[in-house]
């Protein structure tokens, strides 16, 4: 047991830290309100490397380990949960299919523009197809060298921005899982627009947007896997993908912490701090216990994959706990803020928003209890 | 980070597991219902080194680390949470003290046969209107000559009944409030102590535990540990210790419980399937082993950094409360999915159930703990 990080994590959390703390912090109730992320500030994360974080080095990326990626995510999203989202969605589920199914000729063709920068998104839901991914309706016909794409995308987050779509679509006239496939298809490909940018409760920063499959044709070589691989990538980008919400929830989490115990140091009623008050303290109390437990669910998961082992059940639990545990987190340090933390003068208003979606994407609190129940059931 | 045990972590994990399932797990039933203190098994566990786990060779122990001890008192627990907590008072409330504020001749004449498991110990700190504020310290100790002179109750003692020996807080200097708080060690043969009444209790019905008087107790002036004054200090950092302790209890107590459930789960047909089948039943599962993780990683954390030295109250603290809390939630699950059979005596829930609950109560209730924690926030 060992629970010190390394030098070079702490190195890593520090650069970031400090980063996030001169550069987005500042933005971030603009940002918010504008919805919108700079694209000055998209310019910095690029030359900083963030969009590199995931990468193997020898296609120019960082190649960090999973931990270090936690603290990463944990440190942006303390600062902006918004940018954490763009950032760990091009790293995780944008870029992993690539990287971890691609062949070596796209692997060379795409990921070097990734890691320098040009950003992923993941299209997989749909109207019809939310945790039941394998519902989605989206077809892929072959036609000699290329597949023809039709169909729509929904919450496709990064999609205003992106340079690369993957894209999940099915054989037409198929249903359930196997006859799914993984394309990667670049922006400006006709066919593939953008229908609408969503209007978001939070993470208003990050773009979020519904795409428009017509008559997109991609060429066959761009097809990730093979022929039915699709909802096993997608499965897979998933689970490597829960990880990193699970750090940009605990990032909005203890930021949620630090506000409460800034504000309720300062804050008097009665004659004295709300920090004196032991009603005030339980909150504190329970809000740093649960977000401690969350983050060790989260540091084990990204342990066992940093050494290759299986960490599908760990990531789930990791997400699940989290994010429940940075919801209540969140709902706590807004009841202690009062009238407040209601308003957008304080950034609890914001965190109670960012934080809502971290039970939903890349899999709802209930797929993650279906996750885990059937690997424990399957294990004793 | 590394969330493996070492190979002699896993090894000491392995000896408890298997000693727990051959000794204590047959009996475990049958010494609740007649509340009967394991006075064999105890005796067992000393010659395994399992009741001074963390001291020194030279006085007697095994001299391993809070780990491995932690690891090995949740296997304990999790066959019979009344050894546990024998085990865990010998252990974190009475070796420890003794070894980090005693001398050597009292850790030599004392501390040895504790660490040996040829005696057992007990802590008294709790008295009638002394519970979660320990320094309200109503038992007074006196100086005579060479001797300190005690007069008071202790209640809620645990291991009272049994025990060779014991650490008294007294109150010697009442001016002074916590700060003339004494610590002592009394022999159980001393005239004037007597174990005047043993709790009825809901579980850990074979562990004891006793109210004790002290009727002008003779204490010899070479059983005052630490200095005087130190008693409310020592007792503090004993609890910082104990309260891992307890947290391993619970997480024994709670793997147990699931254990039982998913076992039931699996086997249980309703509507012509496996209960486990249902989602219902799949999400109670998923709930209950996601906080037991969560909860075995923060005792772990804590376990650590006192092998490693650093101050560790909030983190205890942390382990303490969510662990105890957990094993509330994760029994009470069981029973449910267990139903009416959960109910029953005939199956081990029924007294996972009761043995929790005092998890979240004693060395510092869930609210105490609380307190520790939000004081860490608000430093």
């Amino acid at each position: 047991m060992d629970f010190d990080f390394s030098e070079t994590q702490l190195m890593m959390r520090d650069m970031v830290r400090d980063f996030a703390r001169r550069e987005v912090a500042p933005l971030a109730r603009e940002m918010d309100a504008q919805g919108e992320i700079p694209e000055a500030l998209v310019a910095k994360l690029r030359e900083s490397g963030f969009f590199a974080l995931a990468f193997p080095e020898e296609f120019g990326g960082l190649a960090v380990d999973t931990i270090s990626y936690a603290l990463v995510v944990e440190e942006l999203s303390r600062a902006s949960a918004g940018v954490a989202i763009m950032v760990t969605v091009h790293n995780s589920v944008g870029s992993y299919p690539l990287a971890m199914f691609g062949s070596p000729e796209i692997k060379r063709r795409f990921l070097p523009r990734m890691a320098a920068g040009e950003i992923a998104a993941f299209c997989v839901t749909e109207a019809g197809a939310g945790s039941d991914a394998a519902a989605l309706t989206s077809t892929a016909r072959r036609d000699g060298d290329v597949w023809i794409l039709e169909g729509s995308k929904l919450y496709v987050t990064n999609g205003a921005r992106a340079a690369f779509f993957v894209v999940l679509a099915r054989t037409p006239g198929t249903s359930g899982h196997r006859d799914i496939h993984a394309f990667v298809v670049e922006r400006g490909s006709p066919g593939l627009t953008v229908a609408k940018k969503e209007d978001k409760m939070g993470l208003r920063a990050s773009d979020t947007v519904a795409l428009d499959l017509a008559d997109v044709r991609v060429p066959a070589d761009q097809l990730i896997g093979r022929e039915g691989d699709g909802f096993r990538i997608a499965m897979a980008a998933l689970d490597a993908g829960r990880i990193g919400v699970a750090f940009q929830a605990l990032g909005i989490g203890y930021a949620c912490l630090d506000e409460a115990v800034r504000y309720a140091k300062v804050r008097e009623q009665f004659g004295r701090p709300l920090a004196d008050q032991p009603v005030i303290q339980n909150m504190l109390a329970d809000m740093a216990t649960d977000l401690d437990a969350g983050r060790m669910l989260g540091f084990r998961a990204a342990w066992l994959k940093d050494r290759g082992r299986p960490c599908s059940k760990e990531a789930a639990m990791a997400k699940l706990f989290a994010t429940e545990a940075a919801g209540r987190a969140a709902d706590t340090a807004l009841q202690i803020h009062g009238g407040y933390g209601y308003v957008k003068e304080y950034a609890v208003e914001r965190y109670y928003r960012d934080v809502r979606i971290t039970r939903i994407y890349e899999g709802t609190s209930e797929i993650q209890r279906l996750v885990i129940a059937r690997r424990l059931l399957a294990e004793s | 980070m590394d969330f493996a045990l070492t190979e002699p972590q896993e090894t000491i994990r392995k000896l408890a597991a298997d000693f727990a399932a051959r000794e204590v797990s047959p009996i475990a039933a049958a010494i609740d219902r007649e509340e009967r203190f394991p006075a064999e098994v105890v005796k067992r566990l000393g010659e395994l080194g399992f009741m001074g786990m963390n001291v020194a060779a030279e006085f007697g122990g095994a001299a391993l680390d809070t780990v491995s001890y932690i690891v090995a008192l949740e296997e304990i627990s999790k066959a019979c949470a009344s050894t546990g907590v024998i085990m865990s008072v010998n252990n974190s409330l009475v070796c420890w003290p003794l070894e980090t504020f005693g001398n050597d001749e009292q850790k030599n004449r004392v501390l040895a046969p504790l660490a040996r498991g040829e005696k057992l110990g007990a802590f008294c700190l709790s008295e009638p209107n002394a519970g979660t504020d320990a320094a309200n310290q109503q038992t007074r100790a006196v100086r005579d000559g060479d001797h300190w002179v005690l007069n008071g109750l202790k209640n809620f003692i645990t291991n009272g009944a049994n025990a060779d020996v014991l650490i008294v807080f007294a109150m010697a200097d009442p001016e002074k409030k916590h700060k003339g708080i004494n610590a002592y060690i009394v022999d159980t043969d001393t005239l004037g102590f007597a174990v005047i009444a043993k709790e009825k209790k809901m579980g850990l019905r074979a562990s004891d535990t006793a109210q004790l008087a002290f009727d002008n107790v003779r204490v010899p002036a070479a059983n005052l540990l630490g200095q005087p004054g130190e008693g409310f200090k020592i007792a503090m950092s004993t609890l910082d210790g104990g309260r891992i302790g307890i947290a391993a209890q619970a997480l024994g107590i709670a793997q147990a419980a699931y254990d039982s459930a998913v076992a039931y789960a699996k086997q249980r047909e309703q509507f012509g399937r496996p209960i486990a089948s249902f989602q219902a039943i799949q999400w109670k599962i998923a709930d209950m082993r996601t906080r037991l993780d969560a909860a075995r990683l923060l005792t772990l954390r804590a376990a650590w950094l006192k092998d490693i030295k650093v101050r560790h109250s909030e983190e205890s603290a942390m382990a303490k409360l969510f662990a105890s809390e957990t094993a509330g939630f994760v029994v009470n699950e069981a029973v449910q999915i267990l139903g009416g059979n959960g109910y029953s005596k005939e199956y081990p829930v029924e007294r996972h159930f009761r043995d929790a609950k005092i998890c979240e109560i004693y060395e510092g209730t869930s609210e105490a703990q609380r307190m520790v924690i939000a004081a860490g926030q608000l430093r």
